[in-house]
């Protein structure tokens, strides 16, 4: 079972494609990672994906239905929810209030709520904060939590965003360089979340850089070179593919995680 | 937080001062609370959403209009003509909001700017209504029935109510999900859209509030002080307006309310220096924006966090 399916999605940037023809199936409830050089596309296919900029051409199917062109929150609302590769966290508010603001698709107060705190905004506004706090002990931010998100180092702000993100219970989760930022120890730490997100029903696809991460976390790994996908396959059978080693820097063989 | 908490024992002073002492004094503090609902509104839209406006002063004029027309023309209750201002303004917002929201950055400040020189031409140019530059006088005071405020003293205990009311709103909303969606459109418009808050929405939600606040502290001064013409509702309240936001602190609950008290009452400090007096308020202005760049609200909570 398929969640997620592009087809043939393309963006041109005047003469630049930076997406070509791209087309991948993304397996329910598993981890799969997009890798790629540098201006490989990857981070313009996630644009293409979530509805941060319609594609040229082709369609993105999510849960069956076309989600092509609609608006990011459109596509959040379905269920599908993002990170970006530049961290944009709320930097003005603390950690906690972050994760909250994550949970506002599954909340319902407006002004009256907010003015009059009837019995059960209070309850909701428990609940939230609950579930906020619980997410930053799945990261390990729980310590952090009224710290103001801007004093964090990047590696933990990439943790931060990845919480907020969960917050909105996302089916399918799309996190762009997660392990960016983050040392070894750290990485092989989020490797572990990224497997327990996957185990908790939401399915994930990555883009990283780090070859062990994405060798030791992905069941699925999709390659892109030049905006074109040169192969999908289990880590190990991609490993080893000759193209791929090609496209990285020339033959040099990759990932011995 | 003792020190935290000296802005509000620095207002509730100065308020409490003025209730006792009466006189002049009470009336400038009166003008200071009057303002301090329009900042209010100013904050919600420009400190917790981080969206300019300098077009508030247009529902302050219909509010003010609204209360001063329908009570002299057609008899109504300060009450029920405060309110159906304020409904006005809400709806003239909704109208102006929606397809001015979608503009970005400096394009709404100049469209939201043109709002502003708009109703003013139209208050001064719709003579059968607003009487032009004569303006409107002879407007009743705030009341219920035969209940009426008419000491200085008496009206400023009501704006103090009135004052109280409208930061403790802003205090709940900064701490709701509602506020939480502002301060996400202010942070990141992008990240917000992906966790799927509907930012044109909640910038309009934002920006009805403020217009309610503006018409409310439009209706409160025509009713304070018996009168209105155009120039009340003129650019120079912008200006002031921005200036009291941004002293007493952006986004924080009390900053409207400190910074409406200071930009009052420097002037009046100043008094003494007869020829440089807006010299030393400038002056003044300067060393505050210096020092304490959040706002004078924020500056003990700052220095604490630091030590």
């Amino acid at each position: 079972m398929s969640i997620l399916r592009v087809e043939g999605l393309t963006r041109r940037f005047g003469g630049l494609v930076a997406v070509s023809d791209v087309s991948f199936e993304v397996p329910e409830g598993r981890v799969t990672a997009v890798i790629g050089p540098n201006g490989a596309g990857k981070t313009t296919l996630f644009n293409l994906i979530s509805g941060a900029m319609p594609p040229s051409e082709g369609r993105v199917f999510f849960e069956g239905q076309d989600i092509t062109g609609l608006a990011p929150e459109t596509v959040a609302r379905r269920g599908l929810v993002r990170t970006f590769q530049l961290v944009k966290l709320f930097s003005d508010l603390t950690v906690l209030d972050n994760v909250k603001i994550g949970t506002h698709l599954h909340a319902r107060g407006g002004l009256f709520a907010a003015l009059f705190r009837p019995g059960w905004a209070r309850a909701e506004e428990k609940a939230v904060a609950a579930k906020a706090a619980e997410l930053l002990d799945f990261v390990g931010l729980g310590d952090l939590a009224d710290a103001p998100a801007s004093g964090l180092p990047y590696g933990r702000q990439r943790l931060l965003e990845m919480a907020r993100a969960l917050a909105a219970r996302p089916r399918l989760v799309l996190l762009d360089e997660p392990a960016a930022g983050l040392n070894a120890e750290e990485s092989a730490r989020l490797s572990a979340i990224i497997r327990k997100i996957a185990a908790g029903g939401t399915t994930v696809l990555l883009i990283e850089h780090d070859m062990t991460l994405v060798m030791n976390t992905a069941d699925e790994v999709v390659v892109l070179d030049f905006g074109r996908k040169v192969t999908q396959g289990p880590p190990d059978q991609v490993r080893n593919n000759p193209d791929v080693i090609a496209a990285y820097l020339g033959g040099v063989e990759i990932g011995h995680g | 937080m003792a020190l935290a908490a000296l802005p509000w024992v620095f207002a509730v002073g100065l308020v409490g001062y003025a209730v006792l002492a009466g006189g002049y004094l009470a009336t400038v503090v009166s003008f200071a609370l009057i303002y301090a609902v329009f900042v209010v509104g100013l904050n919600v839209f420009m400190g917790f959403t981080a969206q300019v406006s300098f077009g508030q002063n247009a529902f302050a004029a219909i509010g003010g209009y609204g209360s001063a027309v329908l009570t002299t023309m057609f008899g109504w209750e300060p009450v029920p003509a405060m309110l159906t201002g304020i409904c006005a303004a809400v709806l003239g917002a909704l109208i102006i909001g929606y397809p001015t929201l979608r503009l970005k950055g400096h394009y709404l400040a100049m469209a939201t700017l043109a709002i502003g020189l708009i109703t003013y031409e139209i208050t001064v140019e719709w003579q059968s209504v607003t009487q032009g530059y004569m303006g409107i006088s002879g407007i009743p005071p705030l009341g219920v029935g035969k209940w009426t405020v008419t000491s200085d003293r008496g009206q400023l205990i009501v704006l103090v109510a009135i004052v109280a009311v409208c930061l403790f709103a802003a205090a709940r909303i900064r701490s709701s999900r509602l506020g939480r969606a502002f301060f996400a459109v202010a942070g990141s418009e992008e990240a917000a859209r992906a966790l799927g808050i509907d930012v044109a929405r909640y910038k309009l939600a934002a920006f009805l509030l403020s217009a309610g606040f503006a018409a409310l502290a439009g209706s409160l001064f025509v009713h304070v002080v018996g009168f209105v013409s155009p120039e009340v509702f003129g650019l120079h309240m912008v200006i002031l307006s921005f200036t009291m936001l941004y002293v007493g602190g952006i986004g924080t609950v009390a900053g409207p309310l400190i910074g409406a008290l200071i930009v009052s009452l420097l002037p009046e400090a100043f008094r003494g220096f007869k020829d440089y007096q807006d010299l030393a308020y400038g002056v003044a202005l300067i060393l505050l924006l210096i020092y304490a760049p959040r706002g004078l609200s924020t500056l003990f909570r700052r220095r604490e966090a630091k030590s």
